[in-house]
């Protein structure tokens, strides 16, 4: 397997973006990665486009911003693992260069989630675990899964609703220096223990909002990334698991078992350990995930998350700095977009353009959890500067 | 400074998915409900129990079952109250959605009806039923005592 480099990065703003398309969208995203990387459309000979889809009007999204962005006739793929999609294009493309078949590809992620009204993206995502035996009877929703899980954290180790909060807090605190971020403004505890329930014990402040956006990252051989940059960042693994589509044959709700697979994975193939990671993005849809991360990543011990928040280890000066664009939580969740947007974050991380949000880079190693559906899909990705 | 043009808009043309479910290779469990039962799937050649019933076993892959009730009683393993509904559900109230282990041993996850919300807790008892709703043949639970 030949290395994989990250050369350039791109990122639209995220939020109610129903001031532009599909992609128009994506073009926000992709004109900087290829300006950052000093290339063109005609260097790239792979393009993977990460999206869930199925709110916005487009059937073949992946051809739609192709087109727009001058990539017809590249090698094309649309990736689709839930709120994973964005990592898996990541994957998808890495691979293309890592097996010697592409040595310039694009990676895309991107979502339009506020073309059809909330309810009805309610409805859609609420079937993001298996229609027939938990939605069509249950009316399950996406807090409503996640809520499952807090539920169980909570009785296990006694984790409190305020110290879900204290996520909320902390990555609004990020959100609001993040330019690019849909909700740029810092909030207190109280605003989120006052927030009106969504699915016990989630509060609307404990939920991401419904975003639009559009992330890219272009990759290349280690050959043409040294011709390229002095600075590259590297891909150095990825880990992939996958969990039950039915909850209900989970053997435990206080993990998420595909993030535990998929990080054991990474850290395996990457050779490190939690502990010299410098800084992480973890997908924190709703506030529970981000503390089921913690544990499930190794960064601090069962039952201890929600002490590691509260302690303000997971902020910049702590032990590790996580979250620090924003989160899912307050720079948005466009579903196929956050895998990408994870890793241009941390790019930027690990280049040290981080700005008044650069956490300290000591290993120059940064991580990305990116869960899909309700821990259905987990990629974890190693970088490294 | 000049005045932003008016923003305009289109509808996309409308387009209502109504999915037709096949229930052939598990007729048996959907009748059941009918008839009161709660029925997992036990493969024939493993014995391995499955809820919700698959028609194929995936831990053998054999194809044959035998279909064995589940109802009785259970513990609460997880539970949420659903405020914010689908579209599909705003007629109904909110409701509690609890995932429980049955004494016949495997998990299921359904509605948790008759409950005072403080009552509702993880390790909480409970008992499995089939139920007619308005929308067709179902199951959920009640908390015992």
């Amino acid at each position: 397997m030949k290395r994989v480099a990250i050369v350039g990065v791109g990122h639209s703003k995220f939020g109610d973006r129903r001031d532009v398309n599909l992609p128009e969208l994506g073009f926000e995203a992709v004109k900087p990665a290829f300006e950052d990387a000093n290339l063109t459309p005609k260097d790239v000979d792979f393009l993977s486009v990460g999206t869930a889809g199925g709110w916005y009007e487009e059937f073949l999204p992946a051809v739609v911003v192709s087109e727009y962005i001058g990539l017809s006739g590249t090698g094309l793929v649309r990736c689709e693992a839930a709120c994973a999609s964005g990592s898996a294009a990541v994957a998808t493309a890495y691979n293309m260069i890592a097996s010697g078949q592409s040595d310039v590809a694009m990676a895309v992620g991107i979502e339009k989630m506020t073309e059809v009204d909330t309810l009805t993206g309610v409805e859609l995502i609420g079937r993001a675990g298996y229609y027939t035996w938990e939605f069509h009877n249950f009316g399950m929703t996406f807090p409503g899964y996640y809520a499952l899980h807090a539920t169980a954290h909570m009785k296990k180790f006694g984790t409190t609703e305020e110290q879900l909060a204290r996520v909320a807090v902390k990555n609004h605190k990020y959100g609001a220096m993040n330019p690019n971020a849909h909700l740029q403004r810092a909030i207190q505890v109280d605003d989120v223990l006052s927030s009106r329930m969504v699915a016990w014990p989630l509060k609307l402040y404990d939920c991401c909002p419904m975003s639009d956006g559009a992330a890219a990252l272009i990759l290349a051989s280690e050959e043409k990334a040294k011709s390229l940059t002095d600075s590259p960042v590297w891909i150095e693994a990825i880990g992939i698991s996958s969990d039950t589509a039915n909850v209900s044959k989970r053997a435990e709700y206080a993990s998420l078992r595909s993030a535990v697979i998929a990080s054991e994975k990474a850290f395996k193939k990457a050779n490190v350990s939690p502990d010299q990671i410098d800084v992480a993005d973890v997908h924190d849809c709703f506030t529970i995930a981000e503390l089921l991360a913690y544990e499930d990543l190794g960064f601090c011990k069962r039952g201890e998350a929600g002490k590691m928040v509260e302690d303000g280890q997971t902020e910049i000066g702590g032990k590790i700095p996580v979250n620090v664009d924003g989160g899912l939580k307050a720079k948005g969740h466009p579903i196929g977009a956050t895998g990408v947007s994870m890793m241009v974050g941390l790019t930027r991380q690990l280049r040290k353009q981080g700005g008044k949000t650069q956490a300290p880079i000591k290993n120059g190693l940064a991580l990305a959890h990116n869960v899909g559906g309700t821990g259905h899909y987990c990629y974890v990705t190693v970088l490294r500067s | 400074m000049a005045l932003s043009p008016p923003v305009r808009r289109f509808k996309s043309r409308p387009v209502t998915f109504i999915f037709e479910l096949p229930t052939d290779k598990l007729t048996e469990f959907w009748n059941g409900l009918e008839k009161g039962k709660v029925y997992a799937s036990k493969c024939k050649k493993c014995g391995r129990l499955t809820f919700p019933p698959a028609a194929d076993c995936s831990q053998c892959l054999n194809q044959g079952i035998d279909w064995v009730d589940i109802q009785g009683e259970g513990e609460i393993e997880t539970f949420t109250h659903i405020v914010i509904r689908p579209t599909s559900f705003m007629n109904h109230p909110t409701y509690t959605v609890a995932v429980a282990k049955m004494n016949a041993g495997v998990k299921v996850l359904a509605w948790l009806t008759g409950a005072k919300l403080g009552d509702v807790k993880v390790g909480a008892k409970v008992k499995l039923a089939a139920v007619q709703s308005e929308d067709g043949p179902s199951y959920g639970f009640t908390l015992i005592g």
